[in-house]
């Protein structure tokens, strides 16, 4: 045999063992080349009767963590193609055979009349896990970086190469469900105890262990190819079945509020496929797996989740001319509850902190807060002591300037004050010089005003950190009028060390993400002054996709807060910068009631001692109008939440404040939790469709007002129906 | 088109629907058998004027399965050449096969049907038959399905109902009940089921728990918390209304239907075949029609099919002097009441299935009895039954003493 993608090599006792190592590839992923090429090993291993059994394993360092998801992110547009050249029914056919095509060769691998086994030597995941489950038998090396999987679910996809039919034959439904509706990854030994593995070996005797299996007589037959086999949870239609399925149905909608199509797919493979032979439910799971892929939640999802994420950590916005920074100790000034929290993350990842506050008592507080933080982690078994230790020992609490000398760059995060900030900048440039890169955690003040108070501005940048810094997963960076390549690039940099995502935002008031995410729950103050019911505006902002209802988070993150904000816009703005109803509700909560939000127990939710927030009864009182819930449509308030945060986010584009449609959808999920399923404020109007956008914004404002007015950007875009990824190609990444 | 009368009602007394439930060791068929028979011998009825038995029946496995009816009328001496068909319509089963049996009289091609229901839920347990409904997830999702408990809580906090109101209610259903029992009001239509020597094994309904109050029932843990939560039922509820902050659960085993065995048949035929067999009719079959309502909340039907049965046949709410509103739960009640802002006491003032239970196949045909024996005994006019039905459905029927 001439292989590409495998080395091979048969033993004396005839058996085979392929060695999967693609060539060129730092992983192996699942392409059309490799299928093409297991279809023929199966003939020849069919073919040849000096061949006794197969040994499948990997030569690199993951075994495979799945299929090339750059091919299947276009799967969509290539069959809208396909069916303009051929025809609905011909290029659904030609579709299906290609959804198809892993399945059906991991089948003739199953029933090829001779043994397989996989040696799992690392992570396996998607198609790359699949592929031994269709294998007669798996050992799984016991090293720390093995891991089976089936994560498709996370970029909108399912495992459709037989995952959704093996894994409930192998385990009971409960558990197969769980396994497939998370995409979780299990280590060796819960891979063994849940049936997923036969054995766990030694790296360096998993070949030997699996050759002997082969010899001992393994049979080629799967179990669910014996006559006498049983399901692991019995029939559907039985006493189990009637426990497992309506809550599973029931909990499917509660996890994803049903905006995931690729996880109810999941659900009807396994529900249709468990009551068929195997070779008919493996042809249910393709018929699915041909609509999720051309689905557009699926291509929004790898897009986004998947392809934009990686290429912006990857530093697609890095100035390609600027040399590698070396960032080994790292200045953090103010030691409040961001700055404590960002001199965390810095110690997490391995650099120096010296973090400074007034006095030292106040500097100490500061570092206690990444005590608490890493200790809560040796205390679920997440960390060591020793870890614990050595991160500690990495933090340097000061009230002294001068500890900041040998930093290589330096993140203030004192009081929101331009006066404190000034100081600040003064005094750490006294002890570092001008060339230090100074980069100000600020959420509110313009970064080209605060620059002024550097010696040079183009070292001068702003990194907005969202709360709590060791949770939330993106970075701002913006770019004041006259910052450089330097800063920027020195920036990025930190943010990769941290293993955050970055987004390049132009200096503007409220940056990208929160200017967005004001606009979410000023729509949910609106509706309830609209007389919509609390209960509603809360549960059907979930239902659009966001992660917490507009009242809710404007109690974390303090009404009072709000009521300053409305008058610093109306300042700044002018006094229709604000709906004035909009205004009456915040006064009257904070004025009139005094309810500050959760911090003071009390906002548009009552936070009763160790029970569950409940909604403030008083809050009905407060519209002066109560709308009759069955005469609300409810899509349509699903639509306001999502449309006019998108709506913002295409003026964000509009003004240039955000240039490339990645960040702005990427910093629309990971910032403030836009509905995943759409890929982001900008997928969502591309997907759409930029024409019915406008027109649904139009809609909207004839009944709501000029809050859905849109950019006359894309009102343009909108007459050719022009999406923001064409009109903004982003340049791919190196 | 000829009118269709009901000549006569039988129902057996209604045992406890557990293995210490007196009916347990009576089978479907024989609780089927024995109503049918019941109805033939105390009207001397020629069965060679029977053109069909109609029989509700819910759960329809084993000993309940294959046409319960056509065996039934079998082992129950109507003779070979009286057809039975079995149909379930969930809990209006009883009242769709007085119904069905009232069409084919009124269509003219049938003289006389008998329609009834058995069902023994000791013995086929509830839900035993399956369905594609709140398993296929094609089904179950689009269609928000949660239990009936869950919807009948989700009716309480929706409508507004307290724990209290529903436990009231279910207090006054068990009032009356007794009170019907010691005043003999079912006495003309409930017969004893006896063994194979002629000896009673059951004359009363043994569900009732005449002693019910207030405290008693508090004691008593809302049944459909856990399914609630812990089988994301609430959130399927909250998320088809979303007006609902948290689901109230206040139903429990004291407020909701009690689960019982029984069986019912009604004797329906037209003005000449009544002549024929030397009988007077009791009531006209005046109008019934069914309706799909939001399967979610499932239990509103009642509403729904009331307002429609009314516009059809012209009559307003206060043209009807009695109403039957099958309790399946205490708030399908309410609710009813609630709507239609009429006067309690004209709705179910014999007691419900709250206290004497709800056999589910046989309670349609049950209550359109209790309706009849009660204008009867009071001297009214009209009655309306109606029930609530499972996938969201209503079956309502009116019927007039003649």
């Amino acid at each position: 045999m001439n292989l590409v993608n495998f080395k091979h090599d048969t033993d004396a006792d005839g058996i085979l063992t392929l060695v999967w190592d693609m060539p060129g590839k730092p992983m192996n992923v699942l392409d059309q080349s490799l299928m093409n090429e297991l279809d023929a090993i199966v003939d020849h291993v069919i073919a040849d009767a000096a061949i006794k059994g197969v040994v499948l394993t990997s030569g690199k360092d993951a075994f495979c963590a799945g299929a090339d998801l750059t091919m299947m992110e276009g799967a969509g547009k290539e069959f809208a193609a396909a069916v303009k050249a051929r025809g609905q029914e011909a290029a659904m056919k030609e579709f299906m055979a290609q959804a198809g095509a892993g399945s059906r060769v991991f089948r003739r691998i199953e029933t090829c009349g001779k043994p397989w086994a996989a040696a799992i030597n690392g992570v396996a995941l998607g198609g790359g896990f699949e592929i031994t489950l269709a294998c007669h038998y798996r050992v799984i090396a016991d090293n720390a970086k093995a891991q089976v999987g089936l994560p498709e679910v996370k970029v909108g996809l399912f495992p459709g190469a037989g995952g959704t039919q093996r894994i409930p034959r192998l385990m009971a439904t409960p558990d197969a469900l769980q396994f497939l509706f998370k995409g979780e990854s299990w280590k060796p030994a819960k891979a063994k105890q849940m049936n997923l593995v036969h054995e766990v070996a030694p790296e360096g005797e998993i070949v030997a262990r699996a050759k002997a299996w082969i010899k001992g007589g393994g049979k080629a037959v799967a179990p669910w190819d014996e006559k006498n086999f049983k399901m692991p949870s019995g029939k559907i239609f039985s006493p189990i079945g009637m426990m497992v399925w309506p809550p599973a149905n029931a909990i499917y909608r509660k996890e994803t509020y049903d905006n995931y199509p690729a996880v109810k797919a999941i659900l009807k493979c396994v529900y249709e496929g468990l009551q068929l032979p195997i070779d008919q439910a493996l042809t249910v799971e393709t018929r699915y797996f041909a609509q999720i892929m051309r689905s557009k939640e699926a291509a929004a999802m790898i897009r986004s989740l998947f392809l934009s994420m990686g290429e912006l950590n990857k530093g697609a916005r890095r100035p390609k001319s600027e040399p590698k920074t070396t960032l080994k100790k790292i200045g953090v000034i103010g030691a409040g509850f961001m700055g404590a929290g960002i001199a965390y993350v810095t110690a997490m990842a391995g650099a120096e902190v010296v973090l400074v506050d007034r006095d030292q008592a106040a500097a100490d507080k500061g570092k206690a807060h990444s005590d608490a933080l890493i200790s809560a982690r040796v205390a679920k078994g997440r960390a060591t002591a020793e870890q614990k230790e050595a991160l500690l020992a990495r933090i340097t609490p000061t009230a002294d300037y001068g500890d900041l000398k040998g930093c290589d760059l330096v993140v203030e995060a004192v009081f929101e004050d331009r006066g404190v900030k000034a100081e600040t900048t003064k005094k750490a440039q006294a002890v570092l010089g001008a060339d230090i890169v100074f980069a100000s955690n600020t959420s509110t003040l313009p970064i080209t005003s605060l620059a002024t108070e550097a010696q040079k501005p183009e070292n001068f940048i702003g990194i907005h950190f969202f709360s709590p810094v060791d949770k939330m997963m993106l970075v701002e960076i913006i770019m004041g009028e006259r910052t450089g390549d330097k800063a920027l690039a020195t920036a990025l940099d930190f943010v990769r060390l941290i293993k955050k995502t970055p987004i390049v935002v132009n200096d503007t008031r409220g940056f990208f993400a929160n200017r967005c995410v004001g606009r979410y729950v000023a729509e949910g103050h609106l509706m309830l002054m609209e007389g919509v019911p609390p209960a509603m505006i809360e549960n059907v902002a979930r239902m659009a996709g966001m992660p917490v209802g507009p009242l809710s988070l404007n109690d974390e993150v303090a009404i009072d807060l709000s009521w300053k904000i409305v008058q610093a816009t109306k300042k700044d703005l002018g006094e229709q910068a604000v709906d004035p109803a909009q205004e009456k509700l915040i006064k009257t909560m904070v004025v009139d009631h005094e309810r500050f939000g959760r911090k003071n127990g009390k906002g548009f939710y009552d936070y009763p001692q160790g029970g569950k927030k409940k909604l403030w009864p008083g809050l009905s009182t407060l519209a002066g109008k109560a709308l009759d819930p069955d005469t609300i449509d409810v899509e349509e308030l699903k639509q306001r939440f999502l449309v006019v945060q998108a709506v913002e986010a295409a003026r964000t584009m509009a003004e240039g404040v955000v240039t490339d449609p990645r960040e702005a959808d990427v910093g629309s999920i990971l910032g403030f939790g836009f509905a995943p399923f759409t890929g982001g404020a900008i997928s969502y109007i591309d997907f759409m469709g930029t024409k019915a956008f406008v027109e649904l914004c139009d809609r909207l404002t004839a009944k709501y007002g000029d809050r859905f007015v849109p950019p006359a950007l894309l009102r343009d875009m909108a007459k050719t129906g022009e999406t923001f990824y064409a009109k903004f190609a982003p340049k791919k990444a190196a | 088109m000829a009118d269709a009368f009901i000549y006569d009602a039988v129902r057996t007394p209604r045992g406890r629907g557990k293995s210490d439930g007196s009916l347990h060791e009576v089978s479907t068929l024989q609780l089927a058998a024995g109503a049918l028979r019941a109805l033939k011998d105390r009207n001397e009825l020629d069965t060679k004027l029977v053109d069909d038995v109609i029989l509700g029946c819910v759960d329809t496995v084993g000993e309940s399965g294959s046409d319960i009816a056509r065996v039934s009328a079998l082992v129950a001496g109507y003779g070979n050449h009286v057809p039975g068909v079995q149909i379930n319509r969930f809990c209006a089963s009883g009242l769709d096969a007085v119904n069905f049996a009232s069409a084919q009289v009124m269509s003219g091609q049938h003289d006389m049907a008998i329609g009834g229901g058995v069902e023994s839920m000791s013995r086929v347990g509830m839900g035993s038959e399956g369905g594609a409904w709140p398993v296929d997830p094609s089904a179950a999702i689009p269609t928000y399905f949660m239990p009936q408990g869950v919807s009948a809580d989700l009716i309480a906090t929706k409508y507004g109902f307290s724990r209290d109101d529903v436990d009231a209610y279910a207090i006054e259903s068990q009032k009356r009940a007794a009170q019907s029992w010691k005043e003999g009001r079912f006495a003309k239509t409930v017969t004893p089921v006896r063994d194979i020597n002629g000896v009673t094994i059951l004359d009363h309904d043994e569900h009732m728990r005449p002693d019910a109050n207030m405290q008693s029932l508090a004691s008593l843990k809302p049944s459909f918390i856990m399914m609630g939560e812990q089988g994301g039922f609430d959130a399927v509820a909250i998320q088809r209304y979303p007006e609902v902050e948290a689901i109230n659960h206040v139903h429990h085993a004291g407020n909701s239907s009690g689960i019982v065995d029984g069986a019912a048949a009604l004797l329906i035929g037209s003005a000449e075949a009544g002549q024929k067999s030397g009988l007077k009719p009791r009531a006209r079959i005046k109008a019934f029609c069914n309706i799909g309502s939001e399967p979610a909340i499932m239990l509103t039907g009642p509403v729904d099919v009331t307002k429609k049965l009314l516009a059809k046949t012209g009559m307003s709410i206060n043209d009807i002097d009695l109403f039957e509103v099958n309790e399946a739960f205490a708030s399908v009640v309410l609710r009813f009441l609630q709507a239609f802002d009429v006067d309690p006491a004209k709705v179910n003032p014999c007691g419900g299935a709250i206290a004497m239970g709800h056999p589910l196949g046989a309670t349609g045909a049950m209550l359109v009895s209790t309706a009849l024996d009660e204008l009867e005994r009071t001297g009214k006019q009209t009655a309306l039954i109606t029930l609530c039905i499972g996938a969201g459905m209503g079956t309502a029927t009116i019927i007039e003493r003649v």
